[in-house]
């Protein structure tokens, strides 16, 4: 854990030494969210309701969905840029060094840019609490921050599918990004206003619906059940066959030698 | 003229070698398009009246958006050029007996072709065999059908023309990656890409007209689904052409100047 922090603040150095490079990119990250939030407003202030869900409704499901992407993207970039790690023979480095793949991963590369998105996702989330009309109880908190964290241990689990089936394939994995990419950028709304296919698809095969849809049924008083609310901890139920694909891939990684 | 041809040749096919992900790349764009589809289904939904078009018409525009995406991505840039002004290697390229701006501007149009070819007929074909109004239907009318492949070739030369720039200004900044993140942000908006440009509010649409971008995706996909009368598609397609000729001239003059600084360190 210690290392791990040294390797934080390394690498937080490292990216602060082109500081104009740093601040761009950020404002960037931000501006990038911020255009997708735009889009949403103005959807809204044409259409005011989708599914039953206003405005502020989606607006929480919308930020509790990105900030666990932006902070799994800060975190977990090594897993995002896994491909590379094969593909240029550091992960052969890697596996000689006496410390644990996953860390060794997860510390080869950090994404503080990324402050950028969380700052508008923070910002959003900020707007829609006080005008969601929730009653802000204990459990009503306990579930929103459930939501980011289970989305956190979800998007982190893609991550690392991802970095698993670049094993086998480094030319088919565009397909990934309709999880990764998808779940953000479609994660926006509440899933179940694509239809009941999709809903079942996202709570079933992936489990993105269960950190945004069913909790936010709670949140908002569309159900009493108590049991939503937890939902999001299988997020990291999710994690094990995702672990266990990228252990397997390992295993059958041979180095294209030196 | 030939030196060109065969920049865009060797580019070309160098991009059709890569098919898996060519295939990979469809199955994203079926999800895609099908997911936006369903999501202005529940907005058509709850307000059938606001709807600024009619919903075949847009589920053609979606589709046409994911099948022609390789030509109008924002964020595509070719690092080899941002490398080639970084890294000093675009010496090598001022040595050549031809110009600079027309092979780059090529070289980006190779590509992206490249990569239509192998994604839009897969896309299109499935999208046209999807139940009413969920797929791609014909063209409006004939002049729709005549005007369409105008209007989408005018609109690649405009984002060709402006992402040229983009490239340019690595001469000045030598650190290209927080302009291109600005510039794709405010593109992916502007052209009509986030959501299409007829459902954004009334008084923010003049301002994307007097922007180039409304120029780029937006015109001929708008032609195609029959959403512009034809006195309003060909003044559209006019503003198309003027926006080229004015990006081109920036480029230009841009290239110009640069290739005057220019400084190659060492030998």
């Amino acid at each position: 854990m210690k290392l791990y922090v040294r390797y934080l603040s390394m690498l937080l150095k490292s990216q602060l030494q082109y500081r104009a490079s740093f601040f761009m990119t950020a404002a960037g990250q931000f501006l990038v969210s911020f255009t997708a939030f735009l889009g949403v407003y103005f959807l809204f202030s044409r259409f005011h309701s989708v599914e039953g869900f206003s405005f502020p409704e989606v607006l929480i499901c919308f930020s509790v969905m990105l900030t666990s992407f932006s902070v799994t993207e800060c975190f977990a970039r090594g897993f995002d840029a896994f491909p590379k790690l094969i593909r240029s023979g550091e992960l052969d480095r890697i596996l000689v060094r006496p410390k644990g793949v996953i860390f060794q991963v997860l510390t080869s590369q950090m994404e503080f840019t990324r402050i950028g998105r969380f700052l508008q996702a923070v910002l959003m989330l900020g707007y829609a609490v006080p005008n969601c009309g929730v009653v802000w109880t204990a459990d009503k908190i306990l579930t929103v921050v459930l939501m980011i964290i289970g989305g956190i241990a979800v998007f982190t689990s893609l991550f690392v599918l991802y970095a698993g089936i670049s094993f086998f394939t480094i030319e088919g994995l565009e397909f990934m990004n309709i999880f990764t990419d998808g779940s953000r950028e479609f994660g926006k709304y509440p899933l179940s206003v694509y239809g009941e296919t999709v809903l079942k698809f996202f709570t079933y095969v992936i489990p993105t619906a269960l950190v945004q849809y069913y909790p936010l049924l709670y949140l908002v008083g569309r159900s009493d059940d108590r049991r939503l609310m937890l939902l999001p901890l299988i997020g990291f139920v999710f994690f094990l066959p995702c672990y266990g694909f990228f252990r397997y891939g390992l295993r059958s990684y041979r180095s294209a030698g030196s | 003229m030939k030196q060109y041809l065969s920049f865009f040749r060797i580019r070309f096919l160098a991009g059709l070698q890569y098919r898996a992900a060519a295939w990979a790349g469809i199955a994203t764009q079926y999800a895609w398009g099908g997911l936006t589809i369903l999501l202005f289904r529940a907005f058509y939904q709850s307000g059938a009246n606001s709807f600024p078009m009619e919903f075949r018409a847009l589920s053609s525009y979606v589709w046409l958006q994911q099948a022609f995406l390789a030509m109008f991505m924002t964020w595509f840039y070719d690092n080899d050029i941002f490398d080639s002004i970084t890294g000093g290697g675009v010496a090598y390229e001022l040595c050549r007996p031809c110009d600079l701006y027309t092979m780059w501007f090529v070289k980006n149009m190779a590509i992206r072709l490249s990569r239509v070819v192998l994604r839009c007929v897969p896309v299109l074909a499935v999208a046209a065999v999807l139940p009413a109004p969920y797929g791609v239907s014909l063209p409006a009318d004939g002049i729709a059908a005549l005007l369409f492949p105008i209007s989408l070739l005018l609109g690649f030369l405009v984002l060709i023309a402006f992402s040229m720039l983009i490239y340019l200004s690595a001469f000045y900044t030598l650190s290209p990656m927080g302009i291109r993140i600005l510039a794709t942000s405010v593109m992916e908006f502007f052209c009509g890409a986030l959501v299409p440009i007829p459902f954004l509010p009334e008084w923010l649409q003049p301002v994307m007209y007097a922007l180039p971008f409304a120029s780029m995706q937006n015109t001929p996909f708008l032609i195609y689904t029959g959403h512009l009368s034809r006195t309003v598609a060909l003044e559209r397609m006019g503003l198309q052409l003027l926006w080229l000729l004015l990006l081109l001239a920036a480029g230009r003059l841009l290239v110009n100047d640069a290739q005057k600084r220019v400084t190659v360190q060492g030998g």
